[in-house]
Parts: structure tokens; sequence; C-alpha cells
């Protein structure tokens, strides 16, 4: 579910895949691979409102003009650069843990998104997008006519 | 991505001593980078959230310490559905060796990026010695 590639929210919860995650963990756990499993960069985490959608994803120190997002349907995908210093001769690192390089996301929205008016906003390092529903897409109320 | 992956997923610090804070939010060790150059040493540190007003440093003996606070935010009319990272402030720290001079220490936050350069002592600078043949 967590996968790279499409990943969706708003599912009710769904006990064999819980299973199947925990299975997954406890296999990263022992397997001592666990760094190769980590989760997709950057991370998000999504509010959901009767409008739409809001997505915020902590990715510091990029560039907001070499990031890009894309709306298609109902799927967003981010894409990016996370630069790294470039080190002259003689000079090495003590330690690296900071993700660098190349990123891609996609994440599935529960509706077609209205990509017109889809907004990004690149502040302290977080990213915020927000996604309003497409009016084709949202829910018609029917009125009952009585005799 | 590069070569090797990195676990993203922020770890949780702990306190160098027994101490509580006064706030009761969650503290993160922040992902750092450091490197050396001839003539300093640079830390960068990954504070998603923070910005040049919620950032300080302190400089006590030989341990250098960040702190970063973040406000959580929340927005009207929206509720959280899915989560990947938790918002808290973040904290920690270093030990400094001899040869950083305690008076130049320069730091910048940039979307996020907290980047530390520690310059070195000038009589450490100056240790190389040259060896004459005879």
């Amino acid at each position: 579910m967590f996968g790279p590639g499409v990943w969706r929210f708003g599912r009710i919860a769904d006990p064999v895949t819980d299973m199947q995650r925990l299975q997954r963990e406890m296999n990263r756990l022992f397997s001592g691979a666990s760094e190769l499993y980590g989760h997709d960069f950057p991370p998000v985490n999504v509010w959901r409102g009767e409008d739409g959608v809001i997505v915020t994803a902590e990715a510091p120190g990029i560039d907001p003009e070499k990031v890009d997002i894309s709306v298609v349907g109902d799927s967003l995908t981010l894409s990016g650069v996370r630069e790294r210093d470039v080190l002259k001769e003689g000079e090495s690192y003590h330690r690296q843990e900071r993700k660098q390089g190349r990123f891609t996301r996609t994440l599935q929205m529960p509706f077609h998104v209205e990509s017109g008016k889809v907004e990004a906003k690149y502040e302290k390092g977080v990213l915020r997008i927000t996604l309003p529903r497409a009016e084709a897409d949202k829910p018609r109320k029917i009125k009952i006519k009585t005799e | 991505m590069a070569t090797e992956e990195k676990d993203i997923k922020k770890k949780p610090a702990q306190n160098p001593v027994e101490t509580e804070r006064t706030r009761s939010r969650k503290v993160f060790l922040p992902k750092v980078d450091i490197y050396e150059t001839k003539d300093s040493i640079v830390l960068i540190a990954d504070m998603p959230g923070v910005d040049e007003n919620h950032v300080d440093m302190t400089l006590e003996k030989n341990i250098l310490t960040i702190n970063g606070q973040v406000e959580p935010q929340g927005f009207p009319g929206y509720g959280a559905a899915y989560a990947e990272y938790d918002v808290g402030d973040y904290q920690r720290a270093f030990t400094i060796s001899d040869e950083v001079d305690r008076d130049r220490i320069d730091a910048r936050v940039k979307n996020g990026v907290l980047r530390v350069t520690l310059h070195k002592a000038e009589q450490v600078k100056a240790r190389k010695i040259a060896i004459k043949a005879e």
C-alpha cells in the first residue's frame, strides 16, 4: 500500500492488508535491510475537507522553482530534486543523513481534481497543495418528491 | 535517488540529560550532514517548519545545541485523513572540538534547512609543517 507507485487513501482499513503490512514490517525488521524500503520522499500528510483535500509535504531545502506538481484526473504527482553540496578536493563528510537526489511521488485522490484551481505554496521547507474537488465530481443532492 | 536509500522517518530525540521540557510537544532529531573543509566545518540540518525566528543555537563549553520550534498547523474545515510525518520541535547537540573558533560561527536558515559554518581557529589552520629535503 505504501510502496513506490500509486498510493491511495480514504479507504476503510482492511484487516488483510493490515496483516500484510505487519508481515512486511516484520520482515523488514529481521532482514536488516530496513533502509532499503524506507518511506518515500517527501513524507506527506493529507487533510480532507468538504470541497477538497490539502496535501502537506515536508521537503526542506528544495528550490520551489524546480518542483514539478502535476495533476491528471485524480492523481497528483510531485517531482523535483534536492541538490547536495559539491565537495572540493580535500573535503570530506563526517556524516550524511539527509536524503538527496531526485524524487517523484504519485498520490491518488478519492475524487477528480479541478486542475485549474490547484494551489501550491512552499514555506519554511513545507509544501502545501490545495486540491479542490472537480465540480462535475461532486456528489449531487437528489430531492425526493412527494406526491 | 542516490545509491543508498535513507530512512526519512524522523527519529524521536533523547534528551542528553535527565530533564523535562516545559512544553508538552514532541521533539525530533533533525537529520544532519556534516562536512569538513580546509578552514571550516559545515553542518546542515533539515528542520522543516522552522524559520529564522524559531531557531536558536547555544554553545556551552564544547557542546553546540540546536533548537527549533515548529508551530503545528491546522486547517479549519479540514480533518486529518492520513499522516506520514509528525509535527514537533527539533533538538540536537554536538560536541565541538577545540579547533573551532568560538567567536566565528555563522548560521543561516533557508527553506527549512539550517546551515551552520564553524570556522577553524587560525592556529589550527597553520599547523601544517613543511618538511625539507636534505
